[in-house]
């Protein structure tokens, strides 16, 4: 992001505050694909670049609990391949695969036998994992269901982007970052009302036409 | 492959010692130094294509996360290598005792085994050191591949990143010229990746049916052919074996179909395989 837009990100979440928001709304995704794909639970990975790490970001069903907020290594497992080759993938009995159970269920009992996973991608990265688990045995897995598990992944994506630009506004407006200071002005401007507010915005209008002129 | 030594590139019908022809053009007394030894029957059929053939001696490469080199349905590696890239952009080469970190390699190479059971399997592990710099691994292993001379590259796997778009088209390109087949598994996501999109690759998406060895040309591109991708049982880590399905599982059995057809006639240029695998396509005539 520019640092404009960094700006620009940051006074519009000063403004609106919209981080829970899309933490719901990638929590209603979850809750819906666990059920139209009647499986026993669904989840959201998110990659955390610097730790190399996936975290659960979203649960619902088995493990909800205990799941959510807890990490492993990005490059291993059915979820480490799916990111890393940005290919969406199903296998449908990792219960005898000793390694994903380490790796997904560890803490939790719950030992998925049947795992549908898609990347989550925005134009040129990768931004972690949707993944469906134990769907029900009976029902045979169809192309159609691939699809499907695509659009979701979309819809997943572009709700962590909109998640990962407001917790990165967040940041700037809780002092790092040069520019904290306007976006907790314009945050502290919006909370005022009738003539305080005029005002307000009067003050910074005139700062911003003394720094235009300053600015040359 | 089998028992002779693969043809050199454009060494068509040429003299042994004579001078090689120019490589952009073709002098009028100069034309029957390419005319192509084998001969292509009336009808192109799958028995002519690959009838008798194991994929003996033909070479294939797994470009993936590493394969169980132990595992029964594997049957063994010629060899197995794994990728890094470090600070300086140096590409380091070691030899592999890892095996498979996500059991997805050890998968496409026994789908490739039980299609074309003579040939040679090796892999080129380029996941699993990192989640960071993944493309830039992808890449060195591809070129390694290349490099090697592998017959086949099987790649389930594709990059999104657009920088990667321009290194990777010109691999894809010089393997195409130096006779090295990239099988590349086509996204089934709306989203821009590569190396399935390029012209000089085999791209494979999944079609519904049981039939290994059945496979759809697909007259809309840039999607190829379309083989077997769901529901396919396939060897998996610890020497056991689960049910997949994904585009990632139709591209090595297209890749098993190509060891079996260059098998039995190594003369063939990836054009002419292409060409092979159209004629013999199940919803083409020789594919009946």
């Amino acid at each position: 992001m520019t640092d404009d837009g960094e700006l620009r990100a940051a006074v519009a979440s000063g403004v609106v505050g919209s981080t829970e928001s899309f933490q719901e709304l990638l929590g209603a995704i979850v809750h819906v694909a666990r059920s139209i794909f009647g499986a026993k639970a669904s989840s959201i990975l998110l990659l955390d670049e610097e730790a190399g790490e996936l975290v659960f970001e979203a649960v619902v069903g088995e493990g909800e609990e205990s799941l959510l907020g807890t990490r492993f290594p990005a490059d291993h497992g059915i979820a480490g391949w799916v990111l890393a080759t940005r290919t969406p993938l199903v296998i449908e009995d990792v219960e005898q695969d000793p390694r994903h159970a380490r790796d997904v269920a560890e803490g939790t009992g719950y030992v998925p036998k049947g795992i549908m996973a898609a990347p989550l991608l925005t134009e040129d990265a990768a931004l972690g994992v949707l993944s469906v688990l134990d769907r029900p045995e009976q029902s045979l897995f169809s192309l159609q269901e691939m699809e499907l598990l695509g659009l979701f992944a979309n819809q997943a994506a572009i709700a962590v982007d909109l998640l990962q630009r407001a917790r990165h506004a967040e940041r700037i407006l809780q002092d790092e970052g040069d520019l904290a200071v306007v976006a907790r002005l314009a945050a502290a401007v919006n909370a005022l009302e009738d003539e305080r507010r005029e005002a307000g915005l009067r003050l910074l209008r005139a700062l911003a036409a003394t720094l235009g002129d300053a600015g040359g | 492959m089998h028992d002779e030594a693969r043809p050199e590139v454009g060494a068509h019908a040429a003299e042994p010692g004579s001078r090689p022809l120019p490589a952009w053009s073709l002098p009028k007394d100069q034309a029957e130094r390419i005319a192509l030894p084998m001969e292509w029957p009336e009808r192109v059929d799958r028995e002519w294509a690959w009838g008798g053939s194991t994929g003996e001696g033909v070479r294939v490469c797994i470009l993936d996360s590493g394969v169980e080199p132990t595992h029964p349905l594997v049957g063994g590696l010629e060899s197995a290598v794994t990728i890094a890239v470090d600070e300086d952009g140096e590409t380091l080469v070691t030899e592999d005792d890892v095996g498979d970190l996500s059991g997805h390699g050890t998968a496409c190479a026994g789908i490739v085994r039980a299609v074309a059971p003579g040939c040679s399997l090796s892999s080129v592990r380029v996941l699993g050191q990192g989640f960071k710099g993944t493309g830039n691994i992808l890449l060195a292993g591809l070129r390694h591949a290349v490099d090697e001379g592998f017959d086949l590259i099987n790649m389930s796997l594709s990059t999104t990143k657009k920088p990667f778009a321009a290194i990777l088209h010109e691999l894809a390109d010089s393997a195409y010229f130096r006779r090295t087949v990239l099988v590349a598994s086509a996204h089934n996501m709306p989203v821009e990746s590569y190396p399935w999109k390029f012209s000089s690759v085999i791209s494979v998406g999944s079609h519904e049916e049981e039939d290994p060895l059945a496979f759809f040309y697909n007259p809309n591109p840039p999607v190829e052919f379309f083989a077997r991708g769901v529901g396919v049982e396939v060897p998996w880590l610890g020497g056991r074996s689960s049910v997949v399905s994904g585009n990632s599982f139709a591209t090595p059995h297209v890749t098993g179909i190509c060891a079996l057809i260059l098998a039995k006639h190594p003369e063939l240029t990836p054009f002419q395989l292409k060409n092979v695998l159209y004629l013999t396509a199940t919803n083409v005539g020789g594919g009946q």
